[in-house]
């Protein structure tokens, strides 16, 4: 059915965006909006080709890789660089209490023309292989269209989904996920119960980093098949957009990025669409986070806030 | 609770090795040489990037650069137009910074209003005289950015919504229907409009003068920057945009309709932008593509946000922004790096720097008793700058440190660190 291919077609390009808003959610929730996602995703997605082309030129044949390798090399050097920009953003944030839209552009501005300078000098041979492993299932087409739903993907997307799952409880469920909620919202208070608001903003926006440079990762070796393309910024507004969207919530959050991803492809499954019609359902996800914002602002229930203390730094001797 | 980091109690005493506070009021050369050392540092670490990524030597890479922006009159031109195109953003963005509305979305009220333009330049160009089609194309711009700019001003006055979300969103709303636009007109699906030869702006000056071409352009930017340092400077409205920037409950207080001031200062934000995607449009492309912005409206809050939102700096640093971009540019024509990205790179690496050296102009770092001591063990000379009275001479990191030895008070600093930051506080209430 056509309609289940579209769906598996979904989850496989949502799970883009779902990275990049679990990231987002956890750094938001310390306080911090970090508008460098973009540029982090797109240097996440380097790192993770440098790392898969490291370990495919270590190889004597690209037949001898191996599966838990690949994806261990590639989400390492992925996580590194993504780390390295995050922890930038945090020093200029954190610690000299720079603006955090302007830090954050600025960090995008930069991210993507570190990726887009040294994307070129990665050597992409084998990336077609490397990609077949990275998205390799071993139950995909045996349990039949709806069954690869489910079934067919490859490690990272039902890795995001475990992120997601994770930061949820943690956030929800533990003390930790509590004294970062308390840094967000209120981080004089915080500072005051003895929570150390710098290291979990720290923390927070680093691990945020992470989650999301693994967006960029995933995007270009698993849903592109290991071709470059030079659209992860435009991922990372997106990213940014469902965070908006989900209400800052993660399990929320998992639907969220299959119902983007849905409206991102879905005007390549409507027969019958001119380009331009089809540019205009390509606008529905930028519309849909329009609705979502004013209407939550609208209705103004304190659960379905952002943060109190978004956007703001903290510096104890301001009161 | 985890790491407590209170010092009550029998617990021995827990002494951070420094300490940062505000600085008060800073003298504006000081602050200017802390930026300049700044830029100087941002010059020098892209010097050194350039030299890994080009391997070449840096002073022949900002000699290029500088061939980029100086070394034909066609160039040199360019380089002034594209200053001021960067300025115009920054002054549409300005207002609403000012009063810390975060308007991201420059970029789509100029694509809004060049949408409009290129509207009216298709479907009315050769059908009216092009005066009058210019003048409908100013009007049609400008209602249109303002539409698009006011949009989420109306949500965030009355429903708190929040605009830098919003205004980003509209960015990419803009970039659709601009897609959107140009496949409907366009037959074949090219997706590229060719250049509509009806109602251009027109040139200033003969054919012998170089800058005929963008002068018209540098004008119109140069009269909305003085209208709108004096707008922000010497009118009511600017001094109301200064209080809700500052504080919205004293603006309540003193009765200033908030509300009415955000949606006043995003139509005014809604017009500048329109008149840019006008001259965007109408003067210099004469078509439209979705990318025309390119992200300009990022850059001027950068611009903006380092000028202090002064107009007068905001020319300095718009123009030092596109020095670096048509600089950055020639490196990539005469290296034949066949990619953009290094104009990026340099650009980031400049706007870090300068971000950055914002702490050491409002903040100052306050050793402790302890952190002195070891550092005047390490070097000797430390110590005789410390009994220094007032240490002038160069800023920079160093003098950073040595201010720190005496507080606005006169307290030596260290009979503050002992106390740690609770004395801070109670100083503070003592004050009140």
């Amino acid at each position: 059915m056509m309609f289940f291919v579209f769906l598996t077609s979904a989850i496989s390009m949502g799970v883009t965006f779902l990275y990049g808003c679990v990231g987002e959610i956890i750094t938001e929730k310390s306080g911090h909006l970090n508008l460098g996602i973009p540029g982090i995703m797109c240097v996440g997605g380097f790192g993770g080709c440098l790392g898969v082309s490291i370990y495919m030129q270590s190889l004597s044949s690209p037949d001898n890789a191996n599966w838990f390798l690949l994806i261990i090399i590639s989400m390492f050097f992925s996580v590194l660089f993504s780390a390295m920009f995050g922890a930038l953003y945090c020093f200029l944030t954190v610690t000299l209490r720079a603006n955090q839209n302007v830090t954050g552009l600025a960090i995008t501005t930069f991210g993507v023309g570190f990726t887009n300078y040294f994307v070129k000098n990665i050597n992409m041979a084998n990336f077609t292989k490397a990609s077949a492993l990275i998205s390799y299932s071993p139950l995909k087409g045996k349990l039949g269209e709806f069954g690869d739903i489910f079934v067919s993907h490859g490690f990272f997307i039902y890795f995001a989904i475990v992120i997601a799952i994770v930061a949820a409880l943690v956030l929800n469920k533990t003390r930790v996920g509590l004294n970062l909620r308390a840094v967000g919202e209120n981080p004089a208070t915080a500072d005051a119960a003895g929570i150390s608001v710098t290291k979990y903003r720290y923390i927070a926006t680093i691990i945020g980093s992470m989650i999301a440079g693994l967006g960029g990762l995933f995007y270009i070796m698993d849903r592109l098949g290991g071709h470059w393309e030079y659209v992860l910024d435009i991922m990372g507004w997106l990213a940014i957009a469902l965070v908006i969207f989900t209400l800052w919530k993660p399990i929320i959050s998992i639907f969220g990025s299959i119902l983007f991803g849905g409206l991102y492809i879905a005007g390549s499954y409507i027969t019958g669409l001119s380009i331009h019609q089809k540019e205009l359902f390509g606008l529905l996800p930028y519309v849909i986070t329009v609705i979502v914002l004013i209407i939550t602002s609208v209705l103004d229930s304190k659960e379905n806030q952002p943060p109190a203390a978004l956007g703001l730094n903290y510096f104890r001797e301001d009161r | 609770m985890a790491e407590v980091t209170n010092n009550s109690g029998a617990k021995k005493l827990h002494e951070p090795l420094f300490h940062i506070t505000r600085k008060s009021a800073v003298p504006f050369w000081k602050a200017s040489l802390i930026r300049a050392i700044a830029i100087f540092a941002a010059l020098v670490a892209c010097g050194i990037v350039s030299l890994i990524l080009i391997g070449k030597n840096p002073f022949y890479i900002y000699k290029t650069m500088f061939d980029g922006a100086f070394s034909t009159k066609r160039k040199f031109w360019i380089f002034i137009r594209n200053a001021a195109l960067l300025l115009g953003y920054s002054l549409a963005i300005v207002p609403a910074f000012k009063m810390k509305f975060w308007n991201l979305g420059a970029d789509g009220q100029v694509l809004m209003g060049g949408l409009a333009t290129v509207a009216c330049m298709l479907f009315l160009g050769g059908k009216m005289p092009d005066a009058a089609v210019i003048a409908i194309m100013l009007v049609a711009s400008i209602a249109a950015s303002v539409i698009w700019a006011v949009l989420p001003a109306i949500f965030k006055a009355f429903f708190k919504t929040n605009e830098s979300l919003f205004t980003l969103m509209m960015n990419y709303i803009a970039m659709g229907l601009v897609t959107y636009f140009i496949n409907r007109v366009v037959k074949g699906g090219s997706g590229v409009l060719n250049p509509i030869g009806y109602a251009n702006l027109p040139d200033i000056g003969g054919a012998q003068f170089a800058g005929r071409k963008f002068l018209l352009t540098i004008i119109i930017f140069a009269v909305i920057t003085a209208f709108m340092f004096i707008y922000l400077k010497y009118t009511k409205h600017g001094y109301e945009i200064s209080v809700v920037g500052e504080s919205e409950n004293t603006a309540r207080y003193i009765g200033i309709g908030v509300k009415k001031v955000i949606i006043r200062t995003l139509i005014l934000s809604g017009v500048i932008c329109g008149i840019i995607g006008f001259v965007l449009v109408g003067g210099i492309d004469h078509t439209i593509r979705s990318d025309i912005s390119a992200g300009r409206g990022f850059t001027a809050i950068l611009i903006a946000w380092i000028a202090k939102f002064n107009p007068i700096f905001m020319v300095l640093m718009s123009l030092f922004v596109a020095f670096l971009e048509v600089g950055s540019g020639q490196v990539n024509t005469v290296f034949q790096l066949d990619n953009s990205a290094f104009s990026s790179i340099i650009v980031g690496i400049i706007y870090l720097f300068i971000i950055g050296c914002d702490f050491f102009i409002n903040y100052r770092i306050l050793l402790s008793a302890k952190a002195r001591e070891t550092l005047s063990k390490i070097g000797g000379i430390f110590k005789k700058k410390q009994t220094r009275e007032e240490p002038e001479e160069t800023v920079g990191e160093e003098t950073v440190l040595e201010e720190s030895d005496k507080t606005e008070d006169g307290k030596t600093e260290s009979e503050i660190t002992e106390n740690d930051f609770e004395t801070a506080a109670e100083k503070e209430d003592d004050r009140i």
